[in-house]
């Protein structure tokens, strides 16, 4: 069974020139498994990843035929079961861990508060958990890292931090937005591999949001390319490279080579078709 | 022109000129406005309350200065007195609406002064940095240290009372708050790009300051001395209380209520109506500061 | 001639006590009409060695020439600043939020000291691919790239020889970072202008650059020629853990 069943997702802005769609009929199906969502800015992909969670604030409005979760419609809940689903069941890591930890709370806290909120368990055993965490997500010193706060620490690891942290739950999918743009690229690969390594240890889904295309290809199953709110072609990961979408290819066109020397690069022309196909089913 | 094309033209993404572009975004600014109800409650009190100071000698039934012993103390709804009479039997409803005039005359004035005051004083200091910033603040912070009114009450005694003093006076003590608020402002907009880019091109800090800075800092000021009003209106009509701002027989609010207040047990309205009408103007006051707020974010796109 | 010649430079932030050094020992130069790179990851002090040039950073030591002109201190005259400019990395911290395209363009003419402003305002736009149509919006009306791209027409007011680009990049969309690029190609031909670039991205300054110097905790540990770097075989450990990391496996 799948873990998450996403049928013909729509996300609106209600603005005075009228409505913007920022997500035109999506659907989609996520097994245990590591799926890709790539576009630019403004392709709707991270709102996808907000709507599942029901984090669009209002006046911007979801509407689905249903995002199931296991069987379960998450549009049919609650805020207060949706809250429960938060974190225990889907996980997300965020763009840029500083806006992400608070920071008058040492990391050590934030972490066992986060172990805490969904055990019942003495307070030596989470501390001794939020450690382990850190271990797992390749902290080195997880003792004195724990007693630091979060501007004490560098980027990489602060979103190490985050990934421990939204771990702690045990949650069945882990939603990653941006999760690397932030970091620098050396720091990059190290982080997308332990979030790797986990996701893959525990048989986790993982739905990994960016818009580069080669961070996706190496670090995903399957990927959904993303154009004005609406999906254009799905691919295998390792097949990326010979996408047939024009607007795929025109991406990876674009994007300077170290490897041959040009004097100009190749632009992308839109098509404005591409805009009105309808979604391709992921 | 019709009104939809008219509108289209305004809300345009692509103005044509410069007062084009000016317009479209002022109108943009006034549809957020105009969508939050409560500052469009807020805007009409204080419409009505100028219109109310315009014309007072055509709405106002009696003269607001002719006493009449006989009918001294009337309550409310009497007869030819709507709103009653006070100890001297003058028209209360007609005392207040010649008070608008006062009242508005106050704010105005204190609004023109402290607020520009402070604006100068908190992005020459925030801008200038080092000694500059230091002695100009340290002076705003004694200024900030006394009580307001206190600091008032000792300028109107040193001055003399009357409306044009009392005006100075809370002039005087209103704009350390707007300098502190123009300097952090000013701090922040220093160390950005657009600042930058601008220094190299050569530009010298008066334009940066009055072209570049003072644009973003006059709307949290204008939201700021909106909220303001209200404080300001109640010092002018403290003063008043106190008797050292308008003087009788001038019909300012705060003054009627300290007239009022030998009666209040017995005649309640005589403190009450004017009381009333200070707290209406204050909440409009505030109601439209809300607003203000939203619709004058300069990082709103509009959208 | 040489167009920028920078030997020994310091730059540090802070005082006496809790000084931090943020450029170490830095010496490059670049030729006139060259593209020359700075490379490194955040903070390795490469944009810091642009806001020492520029005057934006006071505390620095060492020697800065530009077109043969010692500069000294944080002030810049007028010459300076029709000499060198800069684009910024943020095309959406660049912009004045409350300015119009057109004012931006204007008080910059004005401020250099050109007359027919209009004119020029036109052509500016027309240079960066932007046209009238943008001529009275504001930054919130455009995208990132069409911001960066008035950014590039303001820097380019003064006729400058030489611009120091900061990331100009680095925040937009890799479709409209194509387009920008190709932008200041075809503006470096027809202006003859001297670039000095900083980014992180070592496919871009690969693109864009004939050399490039690698920078790491404020020093620069090797300058190369692009040429190097395309063949894979830079001198430096540090350049090499660089060049593996950016380039994707499958490429």
């Amino acid at each position: 069974m799948n873990l998450l069943d996403i049928e013909d997702l729509w996300v609106r802005f209600p603005t005075r020139q009228g409505v913007f769609d920022a997500v035109r009929g999506v659907s989609f199906s996520l097994g245990r498994e590591r799926l890709g969502i790539v576009g630019e800015s403004g392709s709707g992909k991270s709102m996808t990843g907000r709507a599942i969670l029901r984090l669009i604030r209002k006046p911007g409005i979801v509407e689905a035929n249903y995002i199931n979760l296991e069987g379960r419609d998450l549009l049919r809940l609650t805020e207060r079961e949706m809250r429960e689903v938060r974190g225990q069941q889907i996980s997300m890591v965020m763009q840029d861990p500083k806006f992400s930890l608070n920071p008058v709370v040492t990391v050590g806290e934030q972490l066992m508060e986060a172990y805490l909120q969904h055990n019942s368990s003495p307070k030596a055993r989470a501390q001794k958990m939020a450690t382990e965490m850190l271990e797992n997500v390749s902290i080195r010193d997880p003792e004195r890292v724990m007693r630091a706060y979060p501007h004490e620490v560098s980027g990489g690891m602060g979103q190490r931090i985050m990934i421990a942290m939204m771990l702690i739950p045990n949650p069945k999918i882990l939603i990653a937005d941006e999760p690397t743009s932030a970091l620098d690229v050396s720091v990059q690969r190290q982080v997308l591999n332990i979030m790797d390594g986990l996701v893959k240890e525990r048989g986790m889904g993982l739905i990994f949001i960016s818009h580069d295309l080669n961070l996706v290809s190496e670090f995903c199953d399957r990927v959904l390319i993303m154009y004005a709110g609406r999906i254009v072609e799905v691919c295998k990961a390792d097949k990326l490279h010979q996408a047939r979408h024009p607007y795929t290819q025109g991406l990876l066109n674009s994007l300077p080579r170290l490897d041959e020397k040009c004097t100009h690069l190749s632009v992308l022309t839109r098509d404005p078709s591409w805009s009105e196909a309808p979604s391709v089913r992921g | 022109m019709s009104d939809m094309t008219l509108r289209q033209w305004l809300l345009t993404d692509e103005p044509t000129s410069r007062r084009h572009a000016r317009l479209a975004s002022f109108y943009k600014g006034w549809l957020t406005l105009r969508s939050n109800s409560m500052a469009m409650v807020g805007l009409a009190i204080l419409v009505a309350l100028i219109l109310t100071a315009i014309f007072a000698p055509i709405i106002a039934p009696h003269d607001p200065f002719v006493q009449d012993l006989s009918s001294r103390l009337l309550p409310i709804g009497a007869e030819e007195h709507l709103l009653g009479t006070d100890s001297l039997g003058r028209d209360i409803l007609s005392r207040l609406i010649y008070g608008a005039r006062i009242t508005l005359y106050i704010v105005a004035l204190v609004a023109l002064i402290a607020p520009v005051a402070g604006l100068l004083v908190g992005t020459v200091a925030g801008y200038a940095g080092g000694w500059v910033d230091v002695i100009l603040m340290r002076i705003t912070d004694i200024f900030l240290a006394f009580p307001r009114l206190v600091l008032a009450l000792a300028f109107v005694a040193a001055l003399g009372a009357g409306i044009e003093n009392a005006v100075l006076a809370i002039s005087l003590t209103a704009w350390p708050p707007y300098a502190r608020m123009a300097r952090a402002e000013t701090l922040t907009i220093r160390s950005t790009d657009y600042i930058n880019a601008i220094r190299l091109q050569g530009a010298g800090p008066l334009r940066i300051i009055t072209r570049h800075i003072w644009p973003l800092c006059i709307s949290s000021l204008i939201v700021r001395v909106t909220l303001d009003m209200a404080g300001i209106i109640l010092a002018a009509a403290g003063l008043g209380f106190l008797g050292l701002g308008a003087q009788p027989p001038s019909p300012e609010w705060g003054a009627m209520i300290s007239e009022g207040r030998r009666f209040i047990l017995d005649h309640w309205w005589v403190a009450t109506v004017p009381g009333l009408a200070i707290f209406t103007v204050s909440l409009a006051f505030n109601l439209l500061g809300d607003g203000l707020r939203d619709a004058l974010d300069p990082k709103d796109g509009g959208q | 001639m040489t167009a920028l010649v920078i030997n020994d430079l310091n730059v540090w932030f802070g005082l006496v006590h809790d000084r931090v050094a943020a450029v170490k020992g830095a010496c490059f130069s670049v030729e006139q009409g060259e593209s020359f790179g700075l490379v490194g990851e955040s903070g390795s002090g490469k944009s810091t060695i642009l806001r020492a040039l520029t005057g934006l950073v006071p505390q620095w030591s060492g020697t800065i020439e530009v077109e043969g002109e010692a500069l000294s201190g944080a002030k810049r005259d007028r010459r300076f600043f029709r000499t060198v400019q800069m684009v910024f990395q943020d095309p959406y911290a660049s912009l004045h939020p409350r300015h119009t395209v057109d004012q931006v363009l204007s008080e910059t003419l004005h401020l250099h000291g050109l007359n027919n402003i209009d004119k020029r305002v036109t052509e500016l736009l027309n240079d960066v691919g932007l046209g009238q149509r943008f001529r009275f919006r504001y930054p919130h009306q455009l995208s990132g790239g069409q911001r960066q791209r008035v950014a590039i027409a303001r820097a380019l007011a003064g006729e400058p020889d030489i611009l120091l680009l900061d990331e100009p990049t680095s925040a937009l969309d890799v479709s409209v970072q194509a387009e920008v690029l190709n932008l200041l190609t075809d503006l470096r031909t027809l202006r003859r202008l001297t670039f000095l670039m900083v980014s992180h991205d070592l496919p871009v300054i690969g693109h864009m650059c004939e050399r490039l110097a690698v920078m790491r905790n404020g020093e620069i540990v090797e300058v190369m020629s692009s040429e190097t770097l395309r063949l894979g075989n830079p001198s430096h450990e540090y350049s090499k853990q660089l060049l593996s990391a950016s380039v994707a496996p499958n490429q």
